[in-house]
């Protein structure tokens, strides 16, 4: 029995953990942002963890439900409500045939993850539900979900505890600052070494523009390039180079001005030098950030860059155990 | 080759076979992509050719950076002593130059380019010293193309002129990007020309469109049906250019399913090329015509 979407929130998407292997034609991974909410949702109603989840930003949609299920709303804190009662996050809700899911303001973060037992169902595109909208490509139809929508839902054979709840110690949220841990590389040596320390010692700010592709930073100081002679192919601007791919996570500066850290939905080359890449770890924290968001880079090397990411897998481990 | 080997965070290794441009440094990114492919190295996750460049992104909890670093400098060797000999296929591709759809949007962005006067390919052939847009179209169709990277966005080729640098058609980005480009615009950008696979944002200069689908992530195109992008690095390709006519023809036997792309395999020698740039081509296209 489908869910219908009722009004659609500001760009809800269908998001899984994405589809790998088609970088190299520029179909990105995609998937949630902010993946630990996302595998979290899915754990508190008995998913398997990577199932397709709604991912709201910013405003949650309206949905009807036709039959009696759970449902867990994870990720920034945005409240839902069941026929108009607050309701907590990061915890297994009970939702009867009838019944409407809205949510109040956003409090923190930017995305909501919101898992219904069973998963959300539409058609699998290169392996995966998530939603490429530049591309057209999964979700409903290659886009965002609209009122009108009837979205289906999957089988549901796990086990769910009503009321449980993943504790506030084992979720993440961006600090004050935001801090983003970055492995420098790349292009790094097409900056001077003052410029290099600067990017670092600076307070930036999240700009308007920053969605699924990348996120934008402004409000630091502009880089100073190393002199060259421009190479054949790569543009005359010294912050180009011959176009090349960009991991994601790497972080761009056209002209030297706004940095770009790419996500998951990143362009998948381009013709900017890139000065390093903020680790696997603290992805899913830029997938929190609002618009205005201070935020520091923090430069860190390889050893810290797996250590970190060690803590985040543990992190996982400790929901799974909290929730069996 | 010097190849410059670098980390993309934790979970990327960034090889740079050269800054600038060429064949070579192509052909190597392809054959040391080709080697990590065939090698089949547990861990790895996706493998990206690039212009002048590649990238491997990787599962660090499968594989150490360092280890997979060390993997990959092994495999220079391998892909050193590998003959730059390709098999491929050589594409035409119809290009109605100066359409109105491009021109329309040319016009809306007048005030982020170099030259709001004219339009991008008057600006382009004046920039490269053609005497009439006409003369640039002929440059721009009369040699074959390599398609020397694939993405950006889905499917979006980067296409190399396959002439000597001299002859090289060079045209800078626009100086802010558009939010609107056509979808199927031939673009140019630095050396590159480009198809828009998809409506969006560009900083390339805008020459033409072409009614030839070459990203369907629903499948109905037929020569889609296998797979949803139609380009591979490697591909040659041919613009062909169509009048209004044509264009309108083509884009009925599109709607109607009935578009066959003309395409014949062809064995591409950059050595063979090197010697005689040409005289490669001219086999190159005899292939492509010969029936």
């Amino acid at each position: 029995m489908p869910i219908n979407v009722k009004s659609a929130g500001l760009a809800t998407t269908i998001q899984d953990l994405g589809r790998p292997g088609y970088y190299h034609l520029g179909i990105p991974m995609g998937g949630a942002m902010d993946r630990l909410a996302l595998r979290a949702a899915n754990l508190l109603v008995g998913n398997d963890e990577g199932a397709a989840c709604l991912e709201a930003v910013f405003m949650g949609p309206a949905l009807e439900f036709t039959q009696d299920t759970w449902i867990a709303v994870t990720g920034g804190e945005l409240p839902p409500m069941i026929d108009g009662e607050v309701q907590e996050t990061w915890t297994t809700l009970k939702i009867k045939k009838g019944q409407t899911l809205t949510f109040d303001y956003i409090r923190s973060g930017a995305r909501a993850y919101i898992a219904v037992a069973g998963g959300i169902d539409t058609p699998l595109a290169l392996g995966s539900r998530s939603t490429y909208a530049i591309g057209a490509l999964g979700g409903v139809d290659g886009r965002a979900i609209m009122a009108g929508d009837s979205l289906p839902i999957g089988a549901h054979s796990g086990s769910v505890k009503e009321g449980a709840s993943v504790p506030d110690a084992l979720r993440r949220a961006p600090g004050k600052p935001a801090e983003l841990r970055v492995l420098p590389g790349l292009y790094w040596h097409r900056m001077t070494e003052a410029a290099g320390e600067q990017f670092f010692k600076d307070t930036w700010k999240v700009a308007l523009e920053a969605d699924r592709m990348g996120y934008r930073f402004q409000g630091g100081t502009p880089v100073e390039f190393v002199d060259r002679e421009p190479p054949f192919g790569a543009g005359s601007d010294p912050s180009n180079i011959t176009d090349a791919c960009y991991p994601y996570g790497s972080i761009q500066i056209p002209g030297g001005t706004e940095p770009i850290v790419l996500h998951r939905d990143a362009v998948s080359g381009g013709g900017y030098f890139m000065m390093g890449t903020v680790i696997s770890a603290d992805m899913d924290l830029i997938g929190q950030l609002q618009p205005h968001t201070l935020t520091k880079f923090i430069k860190v090397n390889m050893h810290t860059a797996l250590s970190a990411r060690r803590d985040r897998a543990a992190l996982i481990q400790s929901i799974r155990d909290t929730l069996r | 080759m010097s190849l410059r080997y670098t980390f993309g965070g934790d979970e990327h290794i960034f090889v740079e076979v050269s800054e600038e441009m060429s064949l070579e440094a192509f052909f190597m990114a392809l054959s040391m992509t080709n080697a990590v492919r065939d090698a089949d190295i547990r861990g790895v996750t996706e493998i990206c050719p690039a212009n002048a460049s590649f990238q491997i992104k990787f599962n660090p909890d499968l594989v150490h950076p360092d280890d997979l670093m060390a993997e990959l400098k092994r495999m220079q060797e391998v892909a050193d002593k590998s003959e730059p000999v390709l098999n491929t296929r050589v594409i035409e591709i119809p290009v109605y130059y100066q359409d109105p759809w491009t021109h329309e949007t040319l016009m809306r962005f007048r005030e982020r380019h170099q030259d709001p006067d004219s339009t991008d390919i008057e600006y382009a052939a004046r920039i490269n010293n053609y005497a009439s847009v006409e003369d640039f179209i002929e440059a721009h169709s009369g040699s074959p193309w390599f398609v020397s990277m694939v993405g950006f966005v889905s499917g979006l080729p980067f296409l190399y002129q396959m002439v000597d640098r001299a002859r090289q058609i060079q045209v800078p980005k626009y100086l802010r990007p558009r939010t609107d480009t056509p979808k199927l615009t031939v673009g140019y950008g630095g050396c590159f020309s480009c198809v828009y696979s998809v409506r969006g944002a560009g900083g390339y200069q805008m020459f033409g469109v072409t009614p030839m689908p070459i990203y369907d992530p629903t499948q109905q195109t037929p020569y889609l049906k296998d797979f949803m992008v139609f380009f591979r690095p490697g591909d040659i390709v041919k613009w062909k250019p169509i009048d209004r006519e044509e264009y309108d023809r083509n884009l009925a036997e599109v709607e109607a399913g009935t578009y066959e792309p003309r395409i014949r395999d062809v064995v591409f020698s950059l050595d063979d090329f090197n010697k005689d740039i040409d005289g490669t081509n001219a086999k190159i296209l005899e292939v492509l015509n010969a029936d």
